[in-house]
């Protein structure tokens, strides 16, 4: 993978975020380039999530600049990214279960009707999404018959498909999963591991958060590795043993000697 | 490869099934209920050949109108997993406002309709208010409200009966024929509320926003609906109702009674329960909320008919509601 060539899709450079006497990111960098499965692995306390909520927009950093496309950009709020076509995944199955598939899908960015009956008495448009969210689903070879079930009768796999779907439909730039398989159980952590890699044969570069290394080792094409607020390697998962990246994770090996 | 999304999808419980048509407003969340009113309506109309007539169905829907209209509100506070205790007290703070302005300050009726119905609008955006802000329990702040707009309703009305009403203000007390029955404007207008309130729900974004708020607030709040303003929103809008409950009471007593509705918030809470609507949150709806009042009105009417204390009624609604949620109950948990 020819990457350093390209610029990357998302950046930080810098970044650095205090809680009082706490710092939980000083100076971190990151990187995400077009095409990819970036996972961000770390130990607790290491500033992983603080990084991602920076990127996600859910808090703002004391310092240092985050660039979209080469542009910087500063988000307000976890709305502002969403609107800059940066889509999050959340591990805790964000979805309203008595709603079916299709209002999940298109839940707060709902179609109206075209004409009179939709600007002024806003009906929404349900055959328009019941097609689209069929397609989005079709798209991500996710089997699910109908999209008027209610996600409440999914399973647990199926129920986070319903929210990777909404992220990959509505991202135009990077979509972020949050420990998206925390929940789950061996083979509907498959399920959407394969899901993660449609994902990106779309098209669409995504940030992977997880605790679980064989999951990473699997699925990432580059694995950032977050340590004391900053990061200290960027490794290759088929060029690595998984031992080396704990190893790098707790600080028993230098991050610097590795750096991909 | 095998699909494991496919191979893993459970086969739909009759319930989840029935719920697909959610939208609709038929599911299995009103089947129980319509099937409940049926069946009492069909146990009358043997009984009685008084009550399958015009007048008498009129004369139910009559009835029920008051209380009807404040569980549309209560409803949509409902299906936000909340609940509102103050809307029989607001409701009768609006019509002493609409009564006594029009009488004693001699201000234009529809004037005053409006100022009443502001008042009670404000009630509801002090309860939404404090609800999202100070994330108050919505039990302990509608209590509060109750209290208050009690309170101010017989401080205001010096506990004095407003009577001698201007003819705008019982307007929806007035009748039209429909073939040999009379038929009330109020009852129309109630139904006419239903049925906009209907339409909202199933069929706008806010509507499906007000679903996914009571379903998973914090999922509803990730996709970008601004939780706070839709439930200031929710309890504000539910309140404009409770005074057109008012309205309806006004034109239907003739009269602004300081005294009134102090009992109207728990029985527009047993309509809803009785129509299905999860206290929970997020499941069930007006049409269902519309037979629980109808159940409740029949009831009282039916039992009337054949000669039964209406104690009964009271102990029949009672086992209807435990049943109701007891329903619901089994129903979330075969869910989960």
């Amino acid at each position: 993978m020819n990457q350093q060539a390209t610029t990357p899709v998302f950046e930080a450079r810098g970044l650095v975020k205090r809680y009082g006497q706490v710092t939980a990111l000083d100076g971190a960098d990151f990187e995400l380039y077009p095409g990819e499965i970036l996972a961000v692995i770390g130990d607790n306390g290491a500033g992983k999530s603080t990084l991602i909520k920076c990127l996600s927009g859910a808090i703002i950093p004391d310092e240092g600049e985050i660039l979209l496309d080469g542009q910087p950009v500063r988000f307000q709020s976890p709305m502002d990214a969403r609107r800059q076509g940066i889509e999050t995944v959340y591990q805790d199955l964000a979805v309203a279960p008595a709603l079916d598939i299709a209002e999940n899908l298109f839940l707060g960015r709902e179609l109206r009707r075209p004409g009179l009956v939709g600007s002024a008495f806003g009906m929404l448009d349900k055959p328009r999404m019941l097609a689209e969210a069929t397609a989005h689903m079709q798209d991500l070879k996710i089997g699910i018959r109908s999209m008027r079930q209610a996600v409440e009768t999914l399973s647990g796999g199926q129920r986070q498909a319903v929210a990777v779907a909404r992220a990959a439909a509505f991202a135009r730039h990077v979509v972020i999963m949050d420990e998206p398989t925390a929940a789950l159980g061996v083979k509907e952590t498959h399920m959407v591991l394969d899901l993660i890699r449609r994902v990106r044969e779309r098209g669409l570069p995504v940030i992977l958060i997880s605790h679980n290394m064989p999951n990473v080792f699997e699925v990432a094409d580059r694995v950032h590795i977050q340590r004391l607020g900053r990061r200290v390697a960027v490794i290759a998962p088929h060029s690595f043993k998984m031992s080396d990246a704990v190893a790098i994770m707790t600080g028993a090996m230098a991050g610097e000697e590795v750096a991909a | 490869m095998t699909n494991v999304l496919t191979e893993r999808q459970p086969e739909p419980s009759v319930v989840s099934r029935a719920r697909v048509s959610l939208a609709h407003g038929i599911n299995i969340g009103t089947l129980g209920p319509l099937l409940a009113l049926l069946l009492a309506g069909i146990f009358f109309t043997i009984e009685s050949d008084r009550f399958l007539t015009g007048p008498n169905l009129s004369l139910v829907v009559q009835q029920v109108m008051v209380v009807g209209t404040l569980a549309i509100g209560q409803t949509l506070v409902i299906l936000t997993a909340g609940i509102d205790l103050s809307n029989g007290t607001v409701m009768a703070l609006g019509t002493i406002v609409m009564t006594s302005l029009a009488v004693n300050a001699g201000l234009n009726p529809i004037l005053t309709i409006a100022l009443g119905l502001l008042v009670c609008a404000a009630f509801g955006a002090l309860n939404g208010t404090l609800i999202t802000r100070l994330r108050l329990p919505p039990f302990i702040v509608t209590l509060g409200t109750l209290n208050i707009a009690f309170a101010l309703t017989h401080i205001y009305s010096r506990e004095q009966t407003v009577s001698n009403l201007p003819d705008a203000l019982t307007f929806f007390g007035n009748t039209f024929r429909l073939g040999q029955t009379n038929i009330t404007y109020g009852s129309v207008l109630t139904l006419l509320l239903f049925l906009i309130v209907w339409y909202v729900l199933g069929q706008t974004a806010v509507g499906r926003h007000v679903y996914a708020l009571g379903n998973n607030p914090e999922a509803a709040r990730l996709t970008g609906i601004n939780t706070r303003r839709l439930l200031l929103g929710v309890y504000t809008i539910a309140a404009v109702i409770y005074g057109v409950a008012g309205l309806l009471l006004v034109a239907r007593t003739g009269v602004g009674d300081p005294q009134a509705g102090q009992t109207d918030n728990l029985d527009s809470i047993t309509a809803v329960v009785l129509g299905g609507t999860s206290l929970f949150g997020g499941r069930g709806g007006v049409i269902g909320t519309l037979i629980g009042a109808l159940i409740v009105g029949v009831f009282r009417n039916g039992l009337q008919l054949i000669g039964v204390a209406s104690i009964y009624q009271v102990l029949i609604t009672g086992i209807l509601v435990i049943l109701a949620v007891a329903v619901d109950q089994i129903a979330r948990r075969r869910q989960a």
